[in-house]
Protein backbone atom coordinates (compact mmCIF):
# COMPACT_ATOMS: atom_id res chain seq x y z
CA UNK A 1 0.00 0.00 0.00
CA UNK A 2 2.87 2.37 0.84
CA UNK A 3 6.27 1.67 -0.71
CA UNK A 4 9.45 3.66 -0.19
CA UNK A 5 12.44 3.09 -2.43
CA UNK A 6 15.77 4.72 -1.62
CA UNK A 7 14.15 7.94 -0.39
CA UNK A 8 16.50 10.87 0.25
CA UNK A 9 15.70 14.29 1.65
CA UNK A 10 18.02 17.21 2.23
CA UNK A 11 17.45 20.50 4.02
CA UNK A 12 20.28 22.59 2.65
CA UNK A 13 23.45 20.72 3.58
CA UNK A 14 21.74 18.54 6.11
CA UNK A 15 20.73 15.17 4.73
CA UNK A 16 17.76 14.16 6.85
CA UNK A 17 16.81 11.00 4.99
CA UNK A 18 19.67 8.97 3.57
CA UNK A 19 18.10 6.20 1.55
CA UNK A 20 14.96 4.79 3.10
CA UNK A 21 13.47 1.52 1.86
CA UNK A 22 10.29 0.34 3.51
CA UNK A 23 6.79 -0.91 2.86
CA UNK A 24 3.54 -0.78 4.75
CA UNK A 25 0.99 -3.36 3.67
CA UNK A 26 -2.76 -3.02 3.78
CA UNK A 27 -4.14 -3.40 7.29
CA UNK A 28 -0.74 -3.24 8.86
CA UNK A 29 0.15 -1.08 11.85
CA UNK A 30 3.76 0.06 11.70
CA UNK A 31 5.43 2.15 14.38
CA UNK A 32 8.37 4.35 13.51
CA UNK A 33 10.63 4.96 16.49
CA UNK A 34 13.97 6.64 16.95
CA UNK A 35 15.71 9.60 18.56
CA UNK A 36 14.59 13.13 17.72
CA UNK A 37 16.19 14.44 14.57
CA UNK A 38 16.42 10.97 13.08
CA UNK A 39 14.08 11.89 10.23
CA UNK A 40 10.91 10.06 11.34
CA UNK A 41 8.57 13.01 10.96
CA UNK A 42 10.20 14.10 7.73
CA UNK A 43 9.67 10.64 6.29
CA UNK A 44 6.00 10.74 7.25
CA UNK A 45 5.60 14.19 5.74
CA UNK A 46 7.18 13.05 2.49
CA UNK A 47 4.64 10.25 2.16
CA UNK A 48 1.71 12.62 1.72
CA UNK A 49 3.74 15.28 0.02
CA UNK A 50 3.87 17.91 2.76
CA UNK A 51 7.60 17.79 2.05
CA UNK A 52 9.10 16.96 -1.32
CA UNK A 53 11.69 14.19 -1.27
CA UNK A 54 14.79 14.85 -3.33
CA UNK A 55 15.59 11.40 -4.59
CA UNK A 56 14.09 7.94 -4.72
CA UNK A 57 10.47 6.98 -5.08
CA UNK A 58 7.42 6.89 -2.84
CA UNK A 59 4.41 4.92 -4.04
CA UNK A 60 0.95 4.96 -2.50
CA UNK A 61 -1.26 2.26 -3.99
CA UNK A 62 1.15 2.17 -6.89
CA UNK A 63 0.80 5.90 -7.52
CA UNK A 64 3.92 8.06 -7.34
CA UNK A 65 3.94 10.80 -4.72
CA UNK A 66 4.91 14.09 -6.32
CA UNK A 67 4.11 17.38 -4.60
CA UNK A 68 3.84 19.19 -7.89
CA UNK A 69 1.53 16.69 -9.56
CA UNK A 70 -2.25 16.90 -9.57
CA UNK A 71 -2.49 13.38 -8.19
CA UNK A 72 -1.13 14.60 -4.86
CA UNK A 73 -4.60 15.65 -3.73
CA UNK A 74 -6.03 12.20 -4.42
CA UNK A 75 -3.14 10.67 -2.51
CA UNK A 76 -3.75 12.97 0.44
CA UNK A 77 -7.40 11.93 0.52
CA UNK A 78 -6.35 8.30 0.65
CA UNK A 79 -3.55 8.80 3.17
CA UNK A 80 -4.52 11.45 5.70
CA UNK A 81 -2.49 12.68 8.59
CA UNK A 82 -2.82 13.31 12.31
CA UNK A 83 -0.41 15.93 13.63
CA UNK A 84 1.51 16.33 16.84
CA UNK A 85 -0.10 19.70 17.50
CA UNK A 86 -3.58 18.60 16.31
CA UNK A 87 -3.93 21.53 13.88
CA UNK A 88 -7.69 21.68 14.21
CA UNK A 89 -9.35 24.62 12.49
CA UNK A 90 -9.89 26.98 15.44
CA UNK A 91 -12.77 28.86 13.81
CA UNK A 92 -14.86 25.72 13.35
CA UNK A 93 -16.59 23.46 15.87
CA UNK A 94 -15.49 19.87 16.42
CA UNK A 95 -18.19 18.61 14.05
CA UNK A 96 -17.39 21.27 11.43
CA UNK A 97 -13.75 20.25 11.59
CA UNK A 98 -14.71 16.66 10.91
CA UNK A 99 -17.09 17.38 8.01
CA UNK A 100 -14.96 20.04 6.34
CA UNK A 101 -13.09 17.58 4.15
CA UNK A 102 -16.05 15.37 3.18
CA UNK A 103 -18.20 18.35 2.20
CA UNK A 104 -15.64 20.76 0.78
CA UNK A 105 -13.17 18.38 -0.78
CA UNK A 106 -15.14 15.25 -1.58
CA UNK A 107 -18.46 16.99 -2.23
CA UNK A 108 -20.52 14.73 0.00
CA UNK A 109 -24.07 15.92 0.78
CA UNK A 110 -24.06 18.02 3.96
CA UNK A 111 -26.76 16.07 5.79
CA UNK A 112 -25.08 12.72 5.39
CA UNK A 113 -21.68 14.17 6.22
CA UNK A 114 -23.03 15.65 9.44
CA UNK A 115 -24.64 12.38 10.41
CA UNK A 116 -21.46 10.47 9.77
CA UNK A 117 -19.40 13.18 11.46
CA UNK A 118 -21.42 12.70 14.64
CA UNK A 119 -20.91 8.95 14.42
CA UNK A 120 -17.17 9.42 14.09
CA UNK A 121 -17.06 11.79 17.04
CA UNK A 122 -19.04 9.25 19.06
CA UNK A 123 -16.56 6.62 18.06
CA UNK A 124 -13.68 8.57 19.57
CA UNK A 125 -15.79 9.25 22.67
CA UNK A 126 -16.70 12.87 21.92
CA UNK A 127 -20.36 12.71 20.90
CA UNK A 128 -21.33 15.42 23.35
CA UNK A 129 -18.53 17.77 22.23
CA UNK A 130 -19.68 18.07 18.61
CA UNK A 131 -20.65 21.72 18.86
CA UNK A 132 -17.70 22.92 20.93
CA UNK A 133 -14.85 24.91 19.50
CA UNK A 134 -11.33 23.47 19.75
CA UNK A 135 -10.27 26.15 22.23
CA UNK A 136 -12.69 24.71 24.79
CA UNK A 137 -11.43 21.14 24.38
CA UNK A 138 -8.49 19.52 26.16
CA UNK A 139 -5.47 18.45 24.14
CA UNK A 140 -6.55 14.83 24.26
CA UNK A 141 -10.02 15.72 23.06
CA UNK A 142 -8.61 17.90 20.28
CA UNK A 143 -6.42 15.07 19.11
CA UNK A 144 -9.36 12.69 19.04
CA UNK A 145 -11.31 15.21 16.97
CA UNK A 146 -8.30 15.30 14.65
CA UNK A 147 -8.45 11.51 14.36
CA UNK A 148 -12.17 11.73 13.54
CA UNK A 149 -11.35 14.40 10.95
CA UNK A 150 -8.80 12.11 9.34
CA UNK A 151 -11.26 9.19 9.39
CA UNK A 152 -13.99 11.28 7.81
CA UNK A 153 -12.04 11.27 4.56
CA UNK A 154 -12.51 7.47 4.42
CA UNK A 155 -8.75 7.08 4.00
CA UNK A 156 -6.99 3.85 3.15
CA UNK A 157 -4.23 4.68 5.61
CA UNK A 158 -3.56 7.24 8.32
CA UNK A 159 -0.18 8.73 9.17
CA UNK A 160 0.28 9.72 12.81
CA UNK A 161 3.06 12.20 13.57
CA UNK A 162 3.81 11.85 17.29
CA UNK A 163 0.11 12.10 18.12
CA UNK A 164 0.58 12.05 21.90
CA UNK A 165 3.79 14.04 22.30
CA UNK A 166 2.04 17.36 22.92
CA UNK A 167 -0.34 15.92 25.50
CA UNK A 168 -0.32 15.93 29.27
CA UNK A 169 0.45 12.39 30.45
CA UNK A 170 -3.02 11.72 31.83
CA UNK A 171 -4.59 12.50 28.44
CA UNK A 172 -2.41 10.15 26.42
CA UNK A 173 -4.43 7.06 27.22
CA UNK A 174 -7.67 8.15 25.55
CA UNK A 175 -5.87 8.99 22.33
CA UNK A 176 -3.97 5.72 22.29
CA UNK A 177 -7.21 3.84 22.99
CA UNK A 178 -8.85 5.51 20.00
CA UNK A 179 -5.88 4.56 17.85
CA UNK A 180 -5.92 1.02 19.12
CA UNK A 181 -9.57 0.56 18.22
CA UNK A 182 -8.77 1.83 14.73
CA UNK A 183 -5.98 -0.67 14.44
CA UNK A 184 -8.27 -3.46 15.55
CA UNK A 185 -10.73 -2.53 12.82
CA UNK A 186 -7.99 -3.06 10.27
CA UNK A 187 -6.94 0.50 9.44
CA UNK A 188 -3.52 0.77 7.85
CA UNK A 189 -1.45 2.98 10.14
CA UNK A 190 2.05 4.38 10.15
CA UNK A 191 2.75 5.88 13.54
CA UNK A 192 5.72 7.95 14.63
CA UNK A 193 5.72 7.56 18.38
CA UNK A 194 7.67 7.43 21.61
CA UNK A 195 4.99 5.29 23.27
CA UNK A 196 6.80 1.97 23.43
CA UNK A 197 3.91 0.22 25.14
CA UNK A 198 1.66 1.18 22.24
CA UNK A 199 4.24 -0.07 19.76
CA UNK A 200 4.62 -3.35 21.62
CA UNK A 201 0.92 -4.05 22.01
CA UNK A 202 -0.65 -2.60 18.88
CA UNK A 203 1.97 -2.49 16.15
CA UNK A 204 2.61 -5.38 13.80
CA UNK A 205 6.05 -4.11 12.98
CA UNK A 206 8.49 -1.55 14.31
CA UNK A 207 11.03 0.42 12.32
CA UNK A 208 13.92 1.99 14.21
CA UNK A 209 15.39 5.06 12.52
CA UNK A 210 18.57 6.87 13.40
CA UNK A 211 20.59 9.37 11.40
CA UNK A 212 18.28 9.26 8.40
CA UNK A 213 18.33 5.52 7.82
CA UNK A 214 16.35 2.55 9.06
CA UNK A 215 18.76 0.83 11.39
CA UNK A 216 16.60 -2.09 12.32
CA UNK A 217 13.11 -3.38 11.73
CA UNK A 218 11.14 -6.36 12.85
CA UNK A 219 8.07 -7.84 14.40
CA UNK A 220 7.11 -5.44 17.20
CA UNK A 221 7.19 -7.47 20.40
CA UNK A 222 10.25 -9.41 19.32
CA UNK A 223 12.30 -6.41 18.26
CA UNK A 224 11.47 -4.29 21.30
CA UNK A 225 12.31 -7.17 23.63
CA UNK A 226 15.47 -8.25 21.90
CA UNK A 227 16.94 -5.66 19.53
CA UNK A 228 19.85 -6.87 17.40
CA UNK A 229 21.62 -3.58 16.77
CA UNK A 230 23.65 -1.75 19.38
CA UNK A 231 22.08 1.60 18.44
CA UNK A 232 18.56 0.21 18.88
CA UNK A 233 19.48 -1.32 22.23
CA UNK A 234 20.97 1.97 23.38
CA UNK A 235 17.90 3.96 22.28
CA UNK A 236 15.44 1.58 23.91
CA UNK A 237 17.42 1.58 27.11
CA UNK A 238 17.27 5.36 27.28
CA UNK A 239 13.56 5.52 26.43
CA UNK A 240 12.49 2.79 28.79
CA UNK A 241 14.72 3.80 31.72
CA UNK A 242 15.23 7.55 31.44
CA UNK A 243 16.85 7.74 34.87
CA UNK B 1 -21.43 82.64 19.30
CA UNK B 2 -24.60 83.91 17.66
CA UNK B 3 -22.60 85.00 14.67
CA UNK B 4 -21.02 81.54 14.49
CA UNK B 5 -24.43 79.86 14.52
CA UNK B 6 -25.85 82.15 11.89
CA UNK B 7 -22.84 81.63 9.64
CA UNK B 8 -22.90 77.93 10.32
CA UNK B 9 -26.52 77.68 9.27
CA UNK B 10 -25.60 79.31 5.99
CA UNK B 11 -22.47 77.23 5.33
CA UNK B 12 -23.62 73.84 6.50
CA UNK B 13 -25.76 72.87 3.52
CA UNK B 14 -22.82 73.51 1.18
CA UNK B 15 -20.39 71.72 3.46
CA UNK B 16 -22.75 68.76 3.75
CA UNK B 17 -22.75 68.43 -0.03
CA UNK B 18 -19.00 68.21 0.25
CA UNK B 19 -19.28 65.67 3.05
CA UNK B 20 -21.44 63.47 0.83
CA UNK B 21 -18.72 63.52 -1.83
CA UNK B 22 -16.12 62.76 0.86
CA UNK B 23 -18.10 59.71 1.91
CA UNK B 24 -18.49 58.58 -1.69
CA UNK B 25 -14.80 58.99 -2.47
CA UNK B 26 -13.88 57.18 0.74
CA UNK B 27 -16.18 54.24 0.13
CA UNK B 28 -15.10 53.80 -3.50
CA UNK B 29 -11.43 54.09 -2.55
CA UNK B 30 -11.94 51.68 0.36
CA UNK B 31 -13.48 49.04 -1.89
CA UNK B 32 -10.80 49.45 -4.53
CA UNK B 33 -7.91 49.45 -2.07
CA UNK B 34 -9.29 46.41 -0.24
CA UNK B 35 -9.68 44.43 -3.45
CA UNK B 36 -6.27 45.43 -4.82
CA UNK B 37 -4.61 45.00 -1.43
CA UNK B 38 -5.99 41.49 -1.17
CA UNK B 39 -4.64 40.69 -4.62
CA UNK B 40 -1.15 42.01 -3.75
CA UNK B 41 -1.18 40.18 -0.41
CA UNK B 42 -2.26 36.87 -1.95
CA UNK B 43 0.42 37.24 -4.63
CA UNK B 44 3.04 37.74 -1.94
CA UNK B 45 1.65 34.89 0.10
CA UNK B 46 1.56 32.50 -2.87
CA UNK B 47 5.27 31.75 -2.57
CA UNK B 48 5.61 31.73 -6.38
CA UNK B 49 8.52 34.03 -7.04
CA UNK B 50 7.25 35.83 -10.19
CA UNK B 51 4.07 36.75 -8.32
CA UNK B 52 5.91 37.61 -5.12
CA UNK B 53 8.37 39.77 -7.00
CA UNK B 54 5.69 41.58 -9.03
CA UNK B 55 3.64 42.33 -5.94
CA UNK B 56 6.68 43.56 -4.01
CA UNK B 57 7.65 45.88 -6.85
CA UNK B 58 4.15 47.29 -7.15
CA UNK B 59 3.83 47.83 -3.40
CA UNK B 60 7.21 49.50 -3.06
CA UNK B 61 6.64 51.73 -6.08
CA UNK B 62 3.25 52.91 -4.88
CA UNK B 63 4.46 53.33 -1.33
CA UNK B 64 7.40 55.43 -2.44
CA UNK B 65 5.32 58.09 -4.22
CA UNK B 66 3.30 60.73 -2.33
CA UNK B 67 -0.46 60.43 -2.69
CA UNK B 68 -0.65 63.98 -4.04
CA UNK B 69 1.76 63.16 -6.83
CA UNK B 70 -0.18 59.99 -7.65
CA UNK B 71 -3.40 62.00 -7.86
CA UNK B 72 -1.77 64.60 -10.13
CA UNK B 73 -0.42 61.83 -12.28
CA UNK B 74 -3.76 60.12 -12.72
CA UNK B 75 -5.71 63.32 -13.26
CA UNK B 76 -3.28 65.30 -15.42
CA UNK B 77 -0.94 62.80 -17.08
CA UNK B 78 -3.26 59.94 -18.00
CA UNK B 79 -5.45 62.17 -20.23
CA UNK B 80 -2.35 62.87 -22.30
CA UNK B 81 -2.12 59.12 -22.80
CA UNK B 82 -5.72 59.05 -23.92
CA UNK B 83 -7.37 58.03 -20.65
CA UNK B 84 -9.83 60.71 -19.55
CA UNK B 85 -11.18 60.46 -16.04
CA UNK B 86 -13.50 62.75 -14.11
CA UNK B 87 -12.01 64.35 -11.02
CA UNK B 88 -14.12 62.03 -8.86
CA UNK B 89 -12.91 58.93 -10.71
CA UNK B 90 -9.29 60.06 -10.63
CA UNK B 91 -9.68 60.85 -6.92
CA UNK B 92 -10.98 57.52 -5.76
CA UNK B 93 -8.77 55.52 -8.13
CA UNK B 94 -5.68 57.40 -6.96
CA UNK B 95 -6.54 56.99 -3.29
CA UNK B 96 -7.56 53.38 -3.86
CA UNK B 97 -4.26 52.52 -5.50
CA UNK B 98 -2.22 54.46 -2.95
CA UNK B 99 -3.97 52.75 -0.06
CA UNK B 100 -3.85 49.29 -1.63
CA UNK B 101 -0.25 48.92 -0.53
CA UNK B 102 -1.06 49.71 3.11
CA UNK B 103 -3.93 47.26 2.87
CA UNK B 104 -1.66 44.66 1.29
CA UNK B 105 0.85 44.87 4.11
CA UNK B 106 -1.91 44.58 6.71
CA UNK B 107 -3.40 41.59 4.95
CA UNK B 108 -0.04 39.92 4.55
CA UNK B 109 0.67 40.29 8.26
CA UNK B 110 -2.69 38.66 8.93
CA UNK B 111 -2.04 35.80 6.52
CA UNK B 112 1.40 35.14 7.89
CA UNK B 113 0.08 35.08 11.44
CA UNK B 114 -1.92 31.95 10.59
CA UNK B 115 0.04 28.93 11.81
CA UNK B 116 1.86 26.77 9.30
CA UNK B 117 0.05 23.79 10.83
CA UNK B 118 -3.24 25.10 9.44
CA UNK B 119 -1.88 24.92 5.91
CA UNK B 120 -0.68 21.39 6.51
CA UNK B 121 -3.99 20.34 8.02
CA UNK B 122 -5.85 21.75 5.01
CA UNK B 123 -3.48 20.02 2.62
CA UNK B 124 -3.68 16.75 4.49
CA UNK B 125 -7.40 16.49 3.76
CA UNK B 126 -6.72 17.17 0.09
CA UNK B 127 -7.70 20.84 -0.12
CA UNK B 128 -6.42 22.84 -3.06
CA UNK B 129 -4.95 26.33 -2.71
CA UNK B 130 -8.08 28.35 -3.43
CA UNK B 131 -10.30 26.36 -1.11
CA UNK B 132 -7.66 26.42 1.60
CA UNK B 133 -7.42 30.21 1.40
CA UNK B 134 -11.19 30.65 1.46
CA UNK B 135 -12.11 28.10 4.09
CA UNK B 136 -9.08 27.98 6.38
CA UNK B 137 -6.57 30.81 6.03
CA UNK B 138 -8.61 33.94 5.28
CA UNK B 139 -11.23 33.44 8.02
CA UNK B 140 -8.40 33.22 10.55
CA UNK B 141 -6.43 36.08 9.04
CA UNK B 142 -9.47 38.38 9.30
CA UNK B 143 -9.13 38.41 13.08
CA UNK B 144 -5.57 39.72 12.99
CA UNK B 145 -6.31 42.16 10.21
CA UNK B 146 -9.36 43.92 11.62
CA UNK B 147 -7.75 46.33 14.12
CA UNK B 148 -5.26 47.75 11.60
CA UNK B 149 -7.98 47.69 8.93
CA UNK B 150 -10.19 49.92 11.06
CA UNK B 151 -7.28 52.26 11.53
CA UNK B 152 -6.61 52.37 7.79
CA UNK B 153 -10.26 53.14 7.06
CA UNK B 154 -10.08 56.23 9.27
CA UNK B 155 -6.79 57.32 7.68
CA UNK B 156 -8.37 56.92 4.26
CA UNK B 157 -11.36 59.03 5.24
CA UNK B 158 -9.03 61.84 6.28
CA UNK B 159 -6.71 61.45 3.31
CA UNK B 160 -9.68 61.75 0.98
CA UNK B 161 -9.23 65.50 1.60
CA UNK B 162 -6.17 65.30 -0.64
CA UNK B 163 -8.51 64.74 -3.57
CA UNK B 164 -9.39 68.43 -3.23
CA UNK B 165 -6.18 69.30 -5.07
CA UNK B 166 -7.53 67.73 -8.24
CA UNK B 167 -10.84 69.63 -7.88
CA UNK B 168 -12.95 66.88 -6.34
CA UNK B 169 -15.65 68.93 -4.64
CA UNK B 170 -15.37 67.18 -1.32
CA UNK B 171 -15.57 68.62 2.16
CA UNK B 172 -12.15 70.25 2.37
CA UNK B 173 -12.43 71.89 -1.04
CA UNK B 174 -15.92 73.21 -0.24
CA UNK B 175 -14.58 74.60 3.01
CA UNK B 176 -11.66 76.26 1.29
CA UNK B 177 -13.95 77.84 -1.29
CA UNK B 178 -16.31 79.24 1.35
CA UNK B 179 -13.44 80.46 3.51
CA UNK B 180 -11.70 82.25 0.69
CA UNK B 181 -14.86 84.05 -0.36
CA UNK B 182 -16.20 84.94 3.11
CA UNK B 183 -12.99 85.13 5.17
CA UNK B 184 -14.88 83.33 7.99
CA UNK B 185 -11.94 81.04 8.46
CA UNK B 186 -12.65 80.09 12.04
CA UNK B 187 -16.29 79.19 11.46
CA UNK B 188 -15.65 77.31 8.24
CA UNK B 189 -12.69 75.22 9.36
CA UNK B 190 -14.24 74.48 12.74
CA UNK B 191 -17.25 73.10 10.91
CA UNK B 192 -15.05 71.15 8.49
CA UNK B 193 -13.09 69.62 11.37
CA UNK B 194 -16.28 68.71 13.24
CA UNK B 195 -17.76 67.11 10.15
CA UNK B 196 -14.67 64.90 9.66
CA UNK B 197 -14.87 63.93 13.29
CA UNK B 198 -18.56 63.06 12.92
CA UNK B 199 -17.74 60.85 9.96
CA UNK B 200 -14.92 58.99 11.66
CA UNK B 201 -16.90 58.17 14.80
CA UNK B 202 -19.16 55.66 13.00
CA UNK B 203 -16.04 54.05 11.53
CA UNK B 204 -14.49 53.72 14.98
CA UNK B 205 -17.69 52.13 16.27
CA UNK B 206 -17.93 49.86 13.23
CA UNK B 207 -14.39 48.57 13.54
CA UNK B 208 -14.85 47.95 17.26
CA UNK B 209 -18.02 46.01 16.48
CA UNK B 210 -16.32 43.93 13.78
CA UNK B 211 -13.40 43.14 16.08
CA UNK B 212 -15.80 41.88 18.68
CA UNK B 213 -17.73 39.80 16.18
CA UNK B 214 -14.71 38.14 14.59
CA UNK B 215 -12.47 38.06 17.63
CA UNK B 216 -14.50 35.63 19.67
CA UNK B 217 -12.41 32.55 19.11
Amino acid sequence: MIELHDVHKRFGHLEVLRGIDATVSRGEVVCLIGPSGSGKSTLLRCINGLEAHDQGEILVEGQRVDRRSKTIREIRMEVTMVFQRFNLFPHRTALENVIEGPIQVKGEPAREARERGRELLARVGLAEKADQYPSSLSGGQQQRVAIARALAMRPKAILFDEPTSALDPELVGDVLAAMRSLAEEGMTMLVVTHEMSFAREVADRVLFMDGGIIVEQGQAAEMLADPKQERTRDFLRRVLNPL
Amino acid sequence: MDAFLTDARGFLPILLQGAVITVQVTICALLLSTALGLVWALMRYSGLWPLVWTAKTIINTIRGIPILVQLFYIYFVLPELGLDLTAFQAGFIGLGIAYSCYMAENFRAGLEAVEQGQIEAAQSIGMGWAKMMRRVILPQAVRTVLPPYGNTMIMLLKDSSQASVITVAELTLKGKLIASSTFENMTVYTLVALLYLCMSIPLIILSGHLEKRFGQR
